[in-house]
Formats: C-alpha cells, structure tokens, sequence
C-alpha cells in the first residue's frame, strides 16, 4: 500500500493504474472535491500538493504518493476559516457553490501578483452562477451580508444558510455519498443521426469483467412519455422511449450498461455490438418542414404534420391595415444559437431500494415531484413506493427540468436489486442533454412618423431537435411576452417548432422569449433609426401600459395582469446611467468603434400552464419554527427567501426557522423551480403558510390565557396576551397537553401572475479590423417588486446577465450533420471571468400587490435583454445590423472591413 | 478523469527497461491533455519524471529545455540580459487558454509534442528558432527544428515510440529583439493567430513565425527587415486560403484575415 497525506490524516491506499487525484480522493470521501468538468478547463477540482494548487482531474494519483494533499476540507485551520473561505462567506461569492471549492483553493494560493490580474489568474475557474461579481467582491474583501434581525429579515441581505457547508466542503451535492455495494451505469450513444437499430449483441459487454447486466430496447418497459417537467404532463408530447429502436440524434441513448465499476461499465458500452440502418436525417427545421422530408416520428394516423410538431398562429386587430397605416417598415429575419446550460454539477442520479423496502431516488433535478410521477408511469410504481429527493444541486437553469437520469437507475436498481448510479461527464451533458432551442425569427414592424406602432408581424420557426420536450411550450412562450410587451392594434404571428435529427432542445432560462426578444429588441431598434427616433423614446411610446389589454396574438382574456409596474423607471435608470458614463473609456487606437445599445424585455411571472406549491410548518417544542416546501434549490437562494418570508410574517429572525425542501417524502407537493415560479408560486405557498401558523398559535394562544384574540401578538420567540408573555417553547408544552399539534399546512396556485421587466443598457467598443468587441458599460434595470434578499436578487441578475453575454458573444454549440463539434469546456466557452463584464444593477422601486410580500420573478427574465442590447450597441457603432447570434469576432469581422 | 483502459504505470529508472514498444503505451510528461480525454487506445503509461531530467540547462549556446521541464519552471526563469526575447517565454505562457494551475504539472514537451495549432510552446519555439532532440526507440538521437517538428494539425515527426528529449534554443535567437501579437475570439482565450517575429539588433535576419492560424508553425524569413508590401507578398505566396486552419477558435478566412494585419503591426514595430 501507498501512503497518501491528505488534510494532515495518513491514508494507506493504492490507486488503480490510470486513476486521477481527483476520483481516488473521492473514493475516500474526501467529498469536496468536485467535477465540473474533468478534463481541466472549469477548476471545481483544484487541490493543493505540497502547497502548490493542481487541477486534480489531471494528476495522476500515483504522483500524490507521499505528498501533501490538501482539499478544502483541510483549508480550515484548528476550526477557523480561512481568511478566503472567511471572504467568500462575506461577500457571498457563490450561489450554487458547486464551483466555491475550486474557487477557494485557487484564489487561496494566489500570490499578490495575481490576486492584481484575476482575468488571468481565474483563467481556470469557471462559475455559471454568478457572473463572477461577488468573487470579485470577495477579493477586495467587501461585506455583502446583513445581520439577520428578529421581525426585519424580509428584504434584509442575509447569508445562504448553508455558506459554512458550502466554503468547508461539508455540503453534500447529489454525488456526494457512498454506499456500499453500489453499481455505476453507463450508456452507449448513437454514432448516427438517424438509424434503425437491427439488431444489438451483447455477448462481448456481458464478458466483460465487472459487467452486470446490459439493457436495450428489448428489455425496458415500452412506454411513451416526454422527458419535459411540467405540471401538467400533457403540453408536452409522448414521443419517447427510455431507450428506443429507432436513434433519431447522434448522441441518444441505445443501450446501457451496469457494471461493479464506471471503467467495466464503459468497457461494456464498447464491447456492445449494434447492428444500424443508416435512415436519411434532416437538420435544418424549415427543410424538415419540405414535402418529402425524412420524418422522424410515426404520428397518429388522424393527423398529417409531418415534422412539425407545433404550430401556433393568431392574429389581432388587421395586419394588413396595420401595414398600410405605417410610415416607415422593418422587416429583417433574426436567428439565435444552440447553447448549453452548463450547469457546474452535471446531471446524476442514484436509485436504491431502502430499509423500509420502498425505492428512493436522489437526484440533481428541478422538479423531483414531477419526476417522481413520471418515474411511477414508466416503471408502474405506486406513489408511495418511490421517493425521489434532491440534497444540494450544483445549478439548473432549466437544464434540470428534464427527467433524464433518473429513469435509467430506477429500472437498473429495480432489476438488480443493488444501488445503481450514473454520474454524467461533461460530454454526456452536451451531446445526451437538452439545450437552448435554436430559433429563426422573421420580424415585419410598422410605426407611423411620431413612433407609434402599427403592426407587428412575427413568424418564429423553432428547431425543437428529435424530441418535442419543451417545444411547444418554449414556443408559446416565444409567441407571448415579447410581442405582448409593446402595445399595438394589429399583431400577427405564427410559430412552429419542427422535428430535426438534432439534440433535443429544452427548458432554459429565458424558456423561447429570449429568442423572440433578441429578434423584435433589434428590430424595434431598426424602426426607430428609419423614423430618426431615440431608441429609448421609441420604447417608452409603445411599451404596454396598466390598462392596456396585455395581448400578443390571441385576443383571449389574459390571467397576466400588473400588479405593480415598474418599466418606465426602468427605461430612466438605464438612460440616466448611460448618460453618466462610468468613466472607461474605449481602447486607443484608431480602429476602434464606439456605440451604444439598449433592450427590454417582459415577464409574465410564472408560465401559463398549472403550477402548484405547498408548504407546510410546525411550531416546534423549543420554540423555533420547521417549514417544509417542496422547491428546488439549485443556487437560485430559494432556500434563504422562503425562511426570510416565514421569518418575516412570524416576526422571528430567518435563522429561526429550520427548513427541508424538495423531497417527496419529507416535503408538500411541489411542481417544481421552474418557469419564475420560485418565489411568486412555493413564496407564495410559504407566505400563507407562516401566516397560517401565525394564526393557529395566536387562536391557541387566545384559547389558553382567555385573552380575546385582538389582544395577542407573537413577538420575537413568544406570544404576548395583554400583559401576559409566553414563550414560545412554553406555549407549545401546554399545547401538547391537549394535543395540539402547531402544524399547518397550505397550498399556492398561481393565477393571477404579475408582471416583471428587466432593461438592459450596453456601451461597447468594437475594432473594425480584429471584430473583437469590449463591453464598456453594462447597466440593468430590474423591475422586481420588493427583493426579499437585495443580495441574493443582485446575484441572480449577475448571473443572468452573464449568461446572456455569453450567448450574444462566445457560446456556441457547433455541429456538422448532428454532431457536435466542441463538446468540451474549452471548446465551448462560457464565460470566464475574462469575459464577464461588471454590470451596474438597479431596482425600480416598487412593490407588488399579487406578488407575495410585494415580490416578482426575478432570476429568469435578466438574460432576455442582453444580447439585443449587445446588437443595438454594435449597430449604433458600426451602422450595420448583425442579425445572427453569437456575435463572435471570426462571424462580424468580414462585414465590418467591407464598411470601413 | 480516470483512464480506465490504463492497467499499468511504468516508473523505469533508465529507458533501457522499456524493451520493445508497443502501440498501447503513452509517454506520460505532465498527464495534462492525457488525463483531459478518454485514451482508449492506451494501456500503459510510462513515467517520464521518474527519468530525473533537469529542465533547464543555460549554457553560452543557448537554453536546453528538458521535454519535462514544467510550464512554471519555464516562466520563472530569468536569462542573462544579452538573451533580450527571455520575455517571450512569459508572452506566450500567458497565451495559453489554460491557467496558472495547470502550468505546474504542464511540460514543455507535452505541449509541442500535442502538436496543436495553438499549442503556445510550439509558437515560443519555433519563433526562437528551437531545435529538438528526439531519441528514436532505436537508433541514434537525431535533431529536428521545432518548425519541421509539427507537420499538421496534431501531426508531428515523431516515430512510434520516439520520444521528445529537448528542445535547444539558440543563444543567437535569444539575443535577437522581438514583437509578438495574439489574438483570440474570447478574452484570453486559445489562440486563433499568434504571430511573432525576431530580429537582429541590426535589422538583419527578420524571422516571422505564424502559428494558430494554420496547421502548423510558418517561418517566413527575410534578410533584413521587409516592407509592408514584400510581408504581404511572401505572406500570401506561402500561405493561399486554404492554407489556414479552420476550427472553432476561429474561420480560416478571419486568421488568414489577422495573421496579415498583426503581421504587419509587428513588422511596423520592428522596423
């Protein structure tokens, strides 16, 4: 045996010949240890030997031997943070913290040198989450967080409640446990776009050592579902199979393999032998839509669609007349790119059968709910027989509103009888995953001379990929709020979302409108220059007011109404800060463009379909609170808002209140964090929740002193009658004498749904020879209600912003006749701290009536503005109009020569 | 990530232990592109470290890297004042896409016997007019130009189980003025052009080195310092379209586009 000195503990082990740092430390629990990527480029696994920090997924074990090997499990010195981990907790320098690991380690053994030059010393860093502004925080050593009073804690910038898990790497993500006798699986990809599987031998897998068993279309219960979560699992449609006969994308699914280890596993996978009849594939949704196309799903025999799968059209008001009574028209086709959600914890699952005989499902999802509902259909399951349950989650942004991993496991757990896992890698993610859908958006926009619309006409055609998921939905959504956000007689559009033998789209944040609203922000744009009005003036005249019908192209009543409205504050905020300046000027040079651009957008929070939230809480015998809600926390702080609006109607401080969520055991139903629904659906289950259990003490309370009810109020840890106080421990020991229990429970369901707006302002430089772009300003403007946790609201729209720069610059999935080109991180680039601006955030000032406690949606809606803004602002610089996304500099550069 | 094919490490004390080579076996230098893929192919590993080669040696010829010297050793190494292009060892380090992290477990030989376009120490090298060692697995050494080294995108001369021992770097090359340009479609991130040119003190023997930008390092070299119009010509006479290299870092079209705009900035700031 070797011996490993890891966190100052010996270790006598003996690593397998081609085995990483990384996973060897893992194998001994050494947890905090992540994988982003495990190929180097995302830094979440960076440790220390002898001092010196080392991307551990690239050392070989072996070469540890001997060494000191320090994780951030060992940072911490005699209990004492570091003074990193001590920054990070202050400024609150994560969100899901799954990057906070490697982020910490990293920035720990920086010298002076480079703590002055982060764009280059966090090259190897990537964080998803929070647009890396809260790590610069956390640098210059600044204080983010407020103490959490007794009766304040709403609106109050309170810590996440598990920093100190989270910075000491004790926080235990999906695939951080052991368990003895588990089983790894691994799945076989289709090589081909489209193929007919004829036949498939496993004799050569099951030789394999360690092989256990392997699974194919013949073996699983052959049931159509959809992998989309929603509430209602009927807007989505049944058109897949757990594994299936017929590939309809490189990279689906064919077999999987189970095996005593992921090596045997893999192994297995390429020992199996398939059998395929190559079919024609089309990728291109408008020829997928041809006559004669290749077709990808045997519909029904009632209905002749084809390819597409949706269509939605509507009209109101006359286009035609519309048209005919604008003075200037802009008409132009946009489109958008496939990107990836990229969440730092890939997808992963483990299934087990328990003590208690049930089946228990521990996942990295957004809606265990609703997959557990799903896992019941396919499997054949009893509710009560399955729990489906989340720990911490390492990000979502709707990548996790897909039951992906969680079926293969339950069926191999139940067959084998043994714990089965299935952690994915990197690649898995970008080939097997679901991503953004790419959308081609035809915009046609009238306005008379003074600016006012006329007309808009919008036709979307969306690459919803071999499987519908989210297309429909992702497509209504991209056929409502953008459109819905101007007010104009005569709208007009028509959508469709079309099979194509590519990776399937899905939900990501933003969920359609972002594309619509990069095509109709530029061609609002487009409009004003041809009538030589401000582009702002431009928006200001037109964007939807309280009173207007809030329509896009159905005039059916709409349950969207304002419960507060905030978009004109925040077309000034915007507009005064981009007049103000920040003082960075362009770079010198003669070549270098200057413009600047603005873009809004509209949401309706939370979707138009069902969403429903419980919440549940007790009173507990030391006087302290328990509430149960069932959303997911996948970094988006959902956690700490719902303790600081039960702490807040409870008038306790929020660390008074102990809370479980997202388990379908321990927690009221839940449809999931999806769709904005975060805080005005489970926030609002959890508003009337706490004031529920405010009411059922206050009742007791009245009972037990005979006080009449006006003159009891809880105050802090105790009711006070009159003159009489009674703490709240003592309050619930004479309760349980006459077995009153302090429990309550209550359901939210979200109609009517208010009305957020996010504006985004960017002033940048372009060279017009290179065709590199530097942002030089970037403001936004949200239009939230109330933040419950100003911090925590900031940090979403760090995020959001980021990810929308990443999108309008360096992200792009690149694919040659279905598949992927750059299914690694450092082919596909996030953005690095590099390439994240700093983005002066701003609230307008307003508070919500049907929001709960005054607040709106806040962590989706902030990406849809910024990549318009970026086009406006390269249109105002370089007079030309860059319809395409993304805006790389090998994609602009031809252009901008032509015009010197 | 784990190389689950991989059955055995071998740490030999002297090469002699090898014996005959076999298409399984990887020389393992620093791990770091080894360890970022899958290596289906390969079932044993052997350890270069355990060789005890020193990284760097300066003599009055010139710098010897060893093939394992690490990417932070090379950084940190500070030359005599006559070597005035010392700094370019920092210049195209930082060019890399990968971090500061990385640079303690990364050769130097790793790196150019990747054999990428933007492989950055293929760009130092060559630009300073690098000549490696190889030890065939028969045979005598031979020496190879770094600029001959790499024959495509992920191709070099290497014979199976050849081994890259060392790159020499001329005292000449080290002593001459230089000017580097890079650019990238991201902030700091891989190369889609990185250009450099050396020259003497007295404006004789312009060299420019094109790499990035097309499969594999480019020498264009002029007696003394060119005009914009002869950079350009030799340029294009070298290199028509196609000969550029089109990935996802950037189009053929725009590096050929910014190899000629940086080559002519660096020409301008030689002259």
């Amino acid at each position: 045996m070797s011996r490993y000195e890891i966190n100052g503990h010996l270790f006598a082990a003996e690593p397998k010949p081609g085995q990483c740092l990384r996973t060897f430390l893992r194998d001994l629990e050494v947890f905090g240890v992540k994988k982003g990527c495990d190929a180097g480029d995302c830094g979440a696994c960076t440790v220390w030997i002898d001092g010196k920090p080392f991307h551990s997924c690239l050392v070989p074990a072996f070469r540890a031997e001997g060494r000191k090997v320090t994780t951030i499990e060992g940072l911490a010195s005699s209990g004492e943070m570091h003074p990193v981990q001590k920054a990070f907790h202050d400024a609150q320098a994560f969100q899901c913290g799954y990057c906070a690991a490697g982020m910490v380690m990293t920035v720990a053994s920086m010298g002076a040198n480079q703590k002055a030059d982060l764009p280059h010393a966090l090259k190897g860093n990537l964080c998803r989450c929070t647009g890396y502004r809260s790590i610069t925080d956390a640098l210059n050593g600044k204080c983010n967080i407020e103490s959490d009073v007794a009766g304040k804690a709403c609106g109050a910038s309170l810590p996440n409640p598990f920093t100190d898990d989270i910075l000491t790497g004790k926080a235990r993500y999906t695939m951080d446990v052991a368990m003895p006798g588990m089983l790894h699986l691994k799945v076989l990809r289709s090589p081909h776009a489209h193929a007919r599987i004829v036949g498939i031998d496993r004799t050569a897998a099951l030789a394999v050592p360690g092989v256990v068993a392997v699974y194919t279309w013949e073996d699983v219960p052959r049931r159509l579902y959809s992998t989309a979560l929603h509430e209602d699992h009927l807007v989505d449609p049944d058109d897949t199979y757990m594994l299936d006969n017929v590939a309809r994308f490189a990279g689906q699914r064919v077999a999987a393999v189970v095996a005593e280890s992921e090596g045997a596993a893999e192994a297995g996978c390429r020992a199996i032998h398939v059998e395929y009849e190559v079919l024609p594939a089309v990728f291109d949704p408008v020829e997928a839509m041809e006559p004669g196309a290749p077709l990808l799903h045997d519909k029904d025999v009632l209905t002749k669609e084809g390819n597409v799968y949706c269509d939605l059209k509507g009209e109101i008001g006359n286009i035609a007349r519309g048209f005919e009574e604008a003075h200037a028209i802009h008409e132009l086709t946009y489109s958008t790119s496939r990107v990836q959600h990229v969440h730092l914890e890939t997808h992963g699952s483990i299934a087990w059968r328990g003590e208690d005989n049930r089946w228990h499902v521990r996942t990295s999802s957004q809606g265990p709910f609703a997959a557990q509902k799903k896992l019941c259909y396919l499997m054949g399951l009893k509710a009560r027989d399955l729990h489906v349950f989340t720990e911490r989650v390492g990000g979502g942004f709707g990548g996790k509103q897909e039951m992906i991993s969680e079926d293969l496991v339950l069926f191999a757990a139940m067959k084998l009888g043994r714990p089965v896992k299935w952690e994915w890698t990197r690649e898995d993610e970008f080939l097997g995953g679901t991503t953004r859908h790419q959308m081609t958006t035809h915009v046609k926009l009238g306005a008379r001379k003074d600016g006012t619309l006329t007309a808009m006409d919008v036709r979307v055609v969306s690459n919803t990929g071999a499987y519908g998921n989210h297309g429909s939905e992702t497509l209504a959504a991209a056929m409502g709020s953008p459109i819905a956000a101007y007010r104009c007689d005569n709208k007009r559009g028509a959508g469709y979302a079309v099979y194509t033998n590519m990776v399937p789209g899905g939900g990501f944040r933003g969920y359609g409108a972002s594309q619509t609203t990069f095509a109709i922000e530029c061609a609002i744009d487009e409009l004003a220059r041809l009538l030589a009005i401000d582009p702002m003036e431009m928006r200001r005249r037109n964007v939807v007011r309280p009173g207007d019908n809030i329509e896009s192209i159905w005039q059916e009543p709409s349950d969207a109404s304002f419960g507060s409205y905030g978009i004109l504050e925040c077309l000034e905020i915007v507009e005064r800060e981009l007049a103000k300046g920040n003082g960075v000027a362009k770079p010198g040079g003669d070549h270098w463009a200057e413009g600047t651009g603005v873009a809004l957008a509209m949401l309706e929070c939370g979707p138009p379909t069902e969403h429903r939230s419980g919440a549940e809480m007790r009173l507990l015998a030391d006087g302290t609170y328990h509430l149960a809600v069932g959303s997911s926390e996948m970094g988006n702080g959902i956690t700490t808002a719902h303790k600081q609006m039960a702490a807040a109607v409870l008038g306790v401080r929020a660390t008074d209140i102990a809370i479980i969520n997202a388990d379908t055991d321990r927690t009221p139903y839940d449809t999931g964090t999806f769709a904005s629904t975060g805080t005005v659906v489970a926030g609002k289950a959890v508003h009337i929740a706490a004031e529920a259990m405010r009411d059922d003490i206050l009742a007791f309370a009245s009972r037990h002193t005979g006080m009449d009810p006006v003159q009891c109020r809880l105050e802090n840890d105790a009711v006070v009658c009159g003159d009489k106080r009674i703490p709240l421990d003592a309050l619930h020991a004479a309760g349980a004498k006459t077995d009153h229990h302090f429990a309550v429970s209550r359901k939210a369901y979200l109609s009517p749904r208010t009305i957020a707006f996010n504006v985004q302002g960017v002033r940048l430089a372009v060279h017009r020879v290179t065709g590199e772009i530097r942002i030089l300003h970037s403001v936004h403007a949200a239009d939230i209600g109330r933040p419950i946790n100003p911090m925590q609201c900031r940090g979403q729209l760090d995020g959001a912003v980021a990810m929308g720069y990443g999108w309008a610059l360096t992200e792009n999935m690149v694919h040659e006749a279905g598949h992927m080109v750059n299914p690694q991180l450092r082919n596909y680039r996030i953005p690095a701290y590099a390439d994240t601006p700093h983005t002066d955030i701003f609230f307008a000032d307003t508070v919500d009536s049907i929001g709960p406690l005054g607040a709106k949606s806040q962590g989706e809606c902030g990406i849809n503005p910024v990549a318009p803004a970026v086009a406006n602002a390269l249109a105002d610089a370089t007079g030309i109009r860059f319809a395409h996304l993304p805006f790389t500099p090998d994609r602009i550069f031809a252009e901008l020569a032509e015009k010197p | 990530m784990n190389l689950n094919t991989v059955t055995k490490i071998r740490r030999p004390g002297s090469l002699d232990e090898i014996g005959s080579w076999r298409p399984s076996y990887a020389w393992l230098a620093g791990g770091t592109w080894l360890f970022s893929e899958p290596q289906i192919a390969t079932d044993t590993l052997i350890d270069l470290d355990s060789l005890g080669w020193t990284p760097l040696t300066a003599t009055p010829d010139g710098l010897e890297i060893a093939a394992t010297c690490r990417v932070a050793d090379l950084h940190a190494f500070k030359g005599p004042p006559e070597w005035k292009a010392v700094p370019l060892f920092r210049d195209c380090i930082d060019a890399f896409l990968m971090s500061f992290k990385i640079w303690n477990a990364a050769t130097i030989g790793g790196n150019i016997v990747m054999s990428l376009p933007a492989g950055a120490m293929i760009s130092l090298t060559a630009a300073l007019e690098g000549v490696c060692t190889l030890w065939p697995r028969d045979g005598a050494p031979r020496t190879v130009p770094i600029v001959d080294f790499v024959t495509g995108n992920h191709r070099n001369v290497l014979q199976p189980g050849e081994l890259l021992r060392s790159i020499h770097l001329p005292a000449t090359a080290l002593a001459k003025r230089y000017a580097m340009r890079q650019m990238s479609l991201t902030r700091l991130g891989q190369s889609a052009a990185l250009i450099v040119a050396t020259v003497d003190d007295d404006g004789r023997d312009f060299l420019l080195t094109i790499t990035a930008s097309t499969p594999r390092p480019i020498h264009l070299r002029f007696e003394r310092i060119p005009t914009a119009a002869e950079l350009r010509h030799a340029i294009d006479e070298r290199l028509p379209a196609d000969g550029y290299f089109q990935d996802v870092h950037g189009s053929a079209a725009y590096k050929q586009h910014v190899t000629a705009y940086f080559a002519e900035q660096i020409r301008a700031e030689l002259a």
